[in-house]
């Protein structure tokens, strides 16, 4: 079994989504705010995932610049949930590394007064393990 | 003691191919009463009925047991056959070992080992089982069609023309249904009241059919050749055999504000209405909840100018009530809600509509006049979009839309966009879609034709959001195919919502006591082979109640529905089931359970005089069942206390000896 099966697999299983249940009308990069930063879009990470292009996926900045949104999840008619496949293959690509893309000592002199708690909580969720 | 042939069909490999059929036959033959069993390839066919009809001669079988496929395929054709050679046909029973058997396991001793237990539990009935015969009971020649669209006429037309008569039965104040709202119908493009409307005459005028407008279904009681329904027929506070449909009352009415429902709230109508110019029957029906003059008691304009004084603010419902030998089901659809698609802005925008609305804003006898116009500020629109599958292929987690493809959206979303494209040729026009579904005679040649003759953009891929913004609705849409995200500043949206069963369906589904599937559309007999039968004896199905279908279809679906009720009516009497619910006296009680359970209204009560000890008489309160009514479900067997109810041919002996032969 390749590299890339085993990758897929852990994705599949880390994210709990359900690829095959994608009908391909493309309403999750309709909705993505966040479009025109990514090289890969929602429609893209799902038909990846499926056929087992982690490697890609995983070294693509993509990865960081979808904002967690969440609008894909809930938009889908599907309820195939592609978000959960980008945090699936960042946690994957986090777990390897043994490093994080934001470490608990740098927030402090991150803050701003203005930012919510939940950008706190969402940025930690999103870089770190 | 009962001598059984036993009858092991290998259904081709269907069976064979997972049991071991030899096996089996050996098996039941060493049981007791068993005197013959053999195994042959296919017992339905005509050489295999020709073997069980030489067996039952050769070995005086008195009771048969095949084992085969489900007793809904071949049980007629087994009882028919044992009939010819004088076995009561009720002494026939299946072993389901396809459905139940072979279908479903894959270890061949696994398989063959339950294949031999059910048939030891068919044995083990055989033995207790008694001949049956089965009553007649009459046919009342007389249809009733609920629901006066196009599949109710349709079917209403062709059971008047076999002879028989028909009553409509329509709970809006005219016939015509869906389809008079339309425009044009695809892929003809003939206008759709053109064709509909000659056929709502024709209903009118002929003598075989009573349309019931304005009424809806109360109640139905009985069986197939037997019903009978209350049918109450709202007060339309106009007399309508006094009502010529001049029309000078919606005229005059004061009342202005009320929503027009048949232009899909698009403009407004008077208190006093007929829902359109071709309405049949063409009678003014006065909307109580707006009239003044029922809210207030002050107004009564509608009663002075009519010259015919058929005004009655006093009109009350009325009920009646009527007999049936068989039951259409013609309820239809309506469009699912799009208020619950927020990220499409249909509540936001009156330029985001739906499709049926956009039919509205296209007919000539439309509130624009069929001229093209923006609901908000009543101009041209020169860029359109077009949202495919608005809650349609939805997952069944997906609590806003449907499961099902709704079928209709691709072809009409085809025509809207070329007849936009047609009369008025400086207008973009954008189709997002998942898939172009075009299954149909000329279909696909009619979207081609959309993309290539009238260059209507269609692109592969779906909106995410529609928001207005000064005036103009900016929709953010994906391209799958460019992999780009598309931004375009549209004049209309138009959302191709998904067709549901309509609301009335599921509370008359469970007064018909016809099965639904969980979508609320009506379920078949049979898939493929019954399709317009309802598994409720006498029940028939027509439209779109039964799924999603297009005109051509719906009308076909109609005159084959007719086809089946005519077949029922023009028979004199039709055959009981015998296997129907019997009291032991003896051991009722009188307690009222069974009487309470009966859906048919089979069982009744009445006091009886008994022997006592000492020569004293009783009288006892004891249930009986009136065969002719009863259809064997069996709930009454299930609810009585005492063990005196039982039902012919599946008695609680009976199906405690399965149990025994299948727990042994």
């Amino acid at each position: 079994m390749s590299h890339g099966n085993n990758a897929a697999e852990q994705v599949l299983r880390s994210s709990g989504v359900d690829v095959r249940k994608c009908m391909r009308c493309g309403k999750c990069t309709a909705t993505c705010p966040a479009f025109d930063e990514m090289e890969y879009h929602p429609h893209q990470f799902v038909y990846m995932v499926e056929k087992g292009e982690i490697d890609k996926l995983a070294a693509s900045p993509s990865i960081y610049k979808c904002l967690s949104c969440f609008a894909c999840v809930e938009r889908c008619p599907r309820g195939v949930e592609p978000a959960k496949l980008v945090e699936a293959v960042r946690l994957a690509v986090i777990r390897k590394q043994g490093m994080n893309h934001l470490a608990t000592d740098a927030i402090p002199a991150l803050l701003d007064e203005e930012m919510p708690q939940q950008a706190l909580v969402s940025a930690l969720r999103k870089y770190s393990k | 003691m009962q001598r059984i042939g036993v009858f092991v069909c290998h259904c081709g490999t269907n069976i064979a191919g997972t049991v071991d059929v030899v096996a089996v036959a050996k098996a039941l033959g060493q049981e007791p009463g068993v005197v013959f069993s053999t195994e042959y390839q296919y017992m339905c066919s005509e050489s295999g009925q020709q073997l069980m009809r030489a067996a039952i001669r050769e070995h005086k079988l008195t009771g048969v047991v095949v084992c085969s496929c489900s007793p809904r395929m071949h049980e007629a054709t087994f009882r028919k056959a044992a009939a010819l050679e004088g076995v009561n046909p009720y002494m026939v029973e299946i072993a389901n070992i396809r459905e139940h058997v072979s279908w479903i396991h894959k270890d061949m001793a696994e398989a063959t080992e339950k294949a031999v237990i059910l048939g030891r539990a068919a044995i083990a009935k055989v033995h207790l089982n008694a001949p049956l015969q089965a009553g007649e009971s009459p046919v009342t020649k007389r249809a009733l069609v609920i629901g006066g669209g196009i599949a109710g006429i349709q079917t209403a037309l062709d059971i008047a023309e076999a002879g028989f008569e028909v009553d409509i039965v329509e709970k809006s104040p005219t016939i015509g249904g869906k389809m008079a709202q339309l425009d044009k119908t695809f892929p003809t493009l003939d206008c759709a009241a053109c064709i509909l409307t000659p056929k709502m005459v024709d209903a009118a005028q002929n003598e075989k059919i009573n349309i019931f407008a304005y009424s809806e279904l109360e109640s139905v009681k009985g069986y197939i050749g037997n019903f009978k329904a209350q049918i109450r027929r709202k007060a339309r506070f106009v007399d309508e055999t006094k009502c010529t449909g001049c029309g000078i009352c919606t005229e005059k009415c004061p009342q202005k504000k009320v929503p027009n429902e048949f232009n899909m709230g698009l403009d407004n109508r008077r208190a006093i209405y007929i829902p359109f110019a071709q309405a049949v029957p063409k009678v003014a029906t006065i909307d109580a909840n707006y009239c003044t003059m029922m809210k207030t008691g002050k107004c009564g304009i509608c009663s002075k100018v009519c010259g015919t004084g058929a005004i009655d603010y006093t009109q009350k419902d009325t009920v009646i009530e009527r007999e049936y030998g068989a039951i259409v089901v013609a309820t239809g659809f309506n469009p699912i809600d799009a208020k619950v698609y927020n990220e499409y802005g249909y509540m936001d925008s009156p330029d985001v509509v739906t499709s049926l609305e956009l039919e509205r804003l296209m007919n000539a006898a439309g509130p624009t006049n069929g001229t093209l116009l923006r609901p908000s500020d009543k101009t041209h629109p020169h860029t359109i979009v077009f949202v495919q599958c608005v809650g349609s292929r939805c997952d069944e987690t997906d609590e806003r839309g449907k499961p099902y493809c709704s079928k209709i959206c691709c072809m009409y979303t085809a025509k809207h966009a070329m007849l936009i494209r047609e009369k008025y040729p400086d207008t973009d026009v954008y189709v997002f879609y998942i898939d172009v579904r075009t299954p149909g005679k000329n279909f696909d040649e009619f979207y081609r034709r959309a993309v290539e003759q009238y260059g209507v953009h269609y692109i592969k891929g779906q909106v995410g959001k529609v928001v207005e913004q000064n005036g103009k609705l900016h929709v953010q849409a994906s391209d799958l195919l460019a992999n780009e995200q598309l931004h375009i500043d549209a004049d209309l949206v138009v959302l191709a919502t998904a067709i549901e069963p309509d609301k009335t369906a599921r509370s008359l589904g469970t007064m018909l006591t016809a099965s639904m599937d969980t979508n609320d559309f009506f379920t078949e007999a049979h898939p493929k082979l019954r399709p317009v039968e309802s598994p409720t004896a006498g029940i028939f199905l027509s439209g779109v109640c039964q799924g999603p279908k297009d005109i051509p279809e719906t009308v076909s679906q109609a005159s084959a529905c007719a086809a089946k009720v005519i077949g029922v009516l023009a028979k004199d009497k039709l055959t009981c089931n015998p296997c129907v619910a019997h009291s032991d006296e003896l051991l009722c009680n009188g307690c009222s359970s069974c009487e309470k359970v009966c859906p048919y209204g089979a069982i009744s009560y009445s006091d009886k005089e008994f022997r006592g000890p000492n020569r004293t008489t009783l009288i006892r309160r004891v249930a009986s069942v009136n065969p002719a009514v009863c259809q064997g479900c069996g709930a009454c067997t299930v609810a009585c206390p005492s063990g005196a109810m039982d039902l012919k041919g599946f008695s609680n002996k009976q199906i405690m000896a399965e149990v025994d032969a299948i727990c042994k």
